[in-house]
């Protein structure tokens, strides 16, 4: 019984944090049909920039606790702004419209600069964040302890996934940008303009990208590589779900977390494989995903 | 105009490689006759081993031939360089896998024509090296990697050495520590990152754990994929076994986020943790690890290190470049320094020759000689590997400073298979011949 309930436990924190960090991945792909491999690195920028910010406020003077969960999304919100504008501006705009095969080159290319560039800025050291994750204490259940970081995140998680939900659905902003998932051309013909739309986009995307590190960044070690082991994992989500759904993001981590999360507790001999083991049975039967087919509403 | 032009490029283009291919081969003559012993020196500076092991190492490496050409280090290393000849340091990346380093190597030792190579903190690497090294004939010293197949898979092996201990030693040391200090225990537990290094590393633990704690028994075992840096699936599997004891290989950044995650959910003060490279993140723990964690060196390194005449000196010199006090990779890498120092003095050759290959390995094969942890034999792997003792100790935290406490050695004989044993035979039949203090 009690391995059921951590099973459930562990599995939910787990997907929230896999949906934290596959939505920006997959708005940026519903939108703008571009795989971004980069998308792992603006998660290190956030988990990188939170933890700067957050060691900084901890070692100069203690101030109230609370204070550093703002810094953690304010990190993010800054750091996923300033990367966001500068890559979409300097880099994208140029190649819009080329191939998907040649996107996924680019942002691949971008994220080798990108890791290079962190460790010119943060060195190779790690950083720590950790205040944040042991202030809010655990709760007990029983025999397992869970961290009330943690649980907030699932909180968290879900608030985001309702907030997208809410901006696409019920915002003339989301409207537009379903109008353009569904047919560009006639978009811009009735005046939509495409390009503001793929920089908010993209900036929302890369915001996303670096919120889900700002806010893991309290619970790890930030080290170099972290970005690149998070795209793989986020893809696998991602590809579940179905490319650019948010729904099927949210089902694809929800699936991911309790299969990895069970596969711990009952047979860790199958730990490695249960995430692609889910990834090529959904693939083998729904080929474009769980929510891949919706095209109209990719997003 | 077209052909003028078309001709001209490639004219251009033929002398710019032309002068580039002669610099290349200007650069490699004139490196291998500038009158200096030209040392390659392999370890980690990008990818996630970098900050926990292969920065600390280049850095040690870097003040130590600094001191060394200057002729600052205390005796028995006192004399300038090696053997009279100023030392320069190539140090190149690890980072990019066995095949590239192989590469890498036969570049250092064709191209850059060093005299001797130490390097190499994964197993991978060094199994993939010690090949070559007999090939090319270099002088090769593996200053970190564990694997014990180094030398079981080179038995003939002439040129290379290694001047750190095997993993088998860290985990017959460190169920020798819970023995000595904690003979009660009897609900183990371990969590591993899932490779070789894990694997292996648990092996030895449960073999060495099962011959000296009879009573205890394994009530979990997890091995989550290497880097994956979110364990609560895993902390919570092992919280409900209630283990007294979490012993794990981790290392880096997998092991300073489990720390973190694993005490703030208490399961580090349910169970004592037991991190057998727990040594090389001393200085970021602070108050995130609980006082009593058992955290050890992968031999008497870093911490654990003697308080003798070199070991202070180092510290010393490194703390004042770097304000930092020396990890244990930091201070293998100087032993290995020192062992190519002694190995080039000892090999019988004139003042400021550089010794060949042969007359290095020769220097060094089945010596003793001192260094930063001690006196170093090397009296495993018919000379080439070195042996000596182990300590574990406690982490303890209070009023902002980090120590360790109630720290327990074990002699060189108490730890390591005899010659010619595998380390799985030797627990398995109760460690015959081991003599321990």
């Amino acid at each position: 019984m009690t391995s059921l309930l951590a099973v459930l436990i562990d599995g939910s924190i787990y997907a929230s944090w896999l949906f934290l960090v596959a939505a920006g991945l997959t708005v940026i792909y519903g939108v703008m049909r571009i795989l971004n491999m980069a998308h792992g690195s603006f998660y290190a920028i956030g988990a990188y920039s939170a933890a700067s910010l957050v060691g900084w406020y901890f070692n100069n003077g203690v101030g109230p606790a609370w204070i550093s969960y703002l810094l953690l999304v304010g990190a993010a919100l800054v750091a996923g702004l300033i990367v966001g504008v500068i890559v979409e501006r300097g880099l994208l705009r140029l190649m819009y419209g080329r191939d998907e095969i040649l996107m996924v080159i680019i942002t691949y290319a971008l994220l080798l600069i990108l890791e290079d560039t962190m460790k010119i800025v943060w060195g190779v050291s790690p950083y720590f964040a950790y205040q944040p994750y042991s202030e809010l204490g655990r709760t007990s259940l029983g025999l397992l302890k869970v961290s009330n970081y943690d649980l907030a995140l699932v909180g968290v998680s879900a608030l985001l996934g309702l907030g997208l939900w809410a901006w696409l659905e019920r915002t003339n902003q989301g409207k537009v940008l379903r109008a353009m998932i569904h047919d560009r051309e006639i978009s811009v013909a009735m005046g939509v303009n495409v390009r503001l739309m793929f920089t908010i986009t993209f900036v929302l995307g890369t915001t996303l990208g670096a919120l889900a590190g700002a806010l893991t960044a309290p619970a790890i070690s930030v080290v170099p590589g972290i970005g690149i082991e998070v795209i793989v994992l986020a893809f696998a989500v991602v590809v579940i779900g179905g490319l650019g759904s948010i729904g099927g993001a949210a089902v694809g981590a929800l699936l991911v977390g309790l299969s990895r999360a069970a596969a711990v507790h009952y047979a860790p001999e199958f730990e490695l494989f249960v995430i692609y083991g889910v990834m090529s049975l959904v693939l083998a039967f729904r080929p474009e995903g769980l929510f891949g087919r919706t095209l109209a509403r990719k997003i | 105009m077209k052909n003028n032009k078309s001709n001209f490029s490639k004219y251009l283009v033929s002398g710019v490689a032309a002068l580039a291919l002669s610099a290349g081969l200007a650069s490699g003559a004139s490196a291998a006759e500038n009158g200096k012993f030209r040392v390659g020196i392999v370890t980690f500076l990008s990818g996630p081993a970098a900050g926990p092991f292969g920065v600390p190492s280049a850095n040690a490496a870097k003040v130590l031939v600094e001191a060394l050409n200057k002729g600052d280090v205390p005796a028995p290393y006192n004399k300038m360089g090696i053997n009279g000849l100023e030392i320069e340091a190539v140090i190149i990346d690890e980072a990019g896998g066995a095949t590239k380093q192989v590469e890498e190597y036969r570049n250092l030792v064709q191209r850059q024509k060093v005299d001797a190579v130490i390097g190499y903190v994964s197993s991978g690497d060094c199994l993939a090296i010690a090949p070559v090294a007999e090939e090319l004939k270099t002088f090769t010293i593996a200053y970190d990697c564990g694997t014990p197949r180094l030398f079981a898979d080179n038995a003939d092996a002439q040129y290379m050495f290694r001047t750190g201990l095997d993993a088998s030693v860290d985990n017959i040391g460190a169920a020798r520590y819970l023995a000595a200090t904690r003979p009660d225990v009897t609900r183990l537990s371990g969590i591993q990152q899932n490779y070789s290094w894990g694997q292996d590393s648990w092996a030895d633990f449960t073999a060495a754990a099962a011959k000296l704690l009879p009573d205890a028994e394994i009530v979990e075992e997890q091995f989550p994929k290497i880097y994956q840096g979110q364990y609560g699936a895993e902390i919570s599997a092992l919280s409900v076994k209630r283990p007294e004891i979490l012993h794990s290989s981790f290392w880096g950044g997998d092991m300073e986020a489990l720390v973190l995650q694993a005490n703030a959910r208490g399961l580090l003060e349910d169970a004592t943790g037991l991190l057998t490279c727990g040594e090389a993140s001393f200085a970021n723990y602070k108050d995130q690890a609980p006082n009593g964690m058992i955290i050890g060196a992968r031999g008497p390194f870093g911490a654990f290190a003697p308080n003798n005449e070199l070991n202070t000196w180092f510290k010393g010199v490194y703390n004042a470049a770097y304000d930092l006090d020396p990890v244990y990779p930091a201070t293998k890498m100087v032993q290995a320094i020192l062992g190519l120092k002694f190995a080039a003095e000892n090999a019988g050759v004139a003042d400021k020759e550089i010794p060949t290959a042969e007359q290095l390995a020769s220097g060094i094969k089945g010596a003793t000689f001192e260094s930063v942890s001690g006196t170093v034999e090397m009296a495993r792997a018919n000379g080439h590997q070195a042996m000596q003792g182990i300590t574990y100790g406690q982490y303890h935290y209070e009023d902002g400073k980090a120590s360790i406490v109630n720290a327990v050695s074990f002699d060189g004989e108490c730890v390591t298979p005899p010659e010619g044993v595998d380390a799985a035979t030797w627990i398995s039949e109760g460690f015959p011949g081991a003599t321990c203090n």
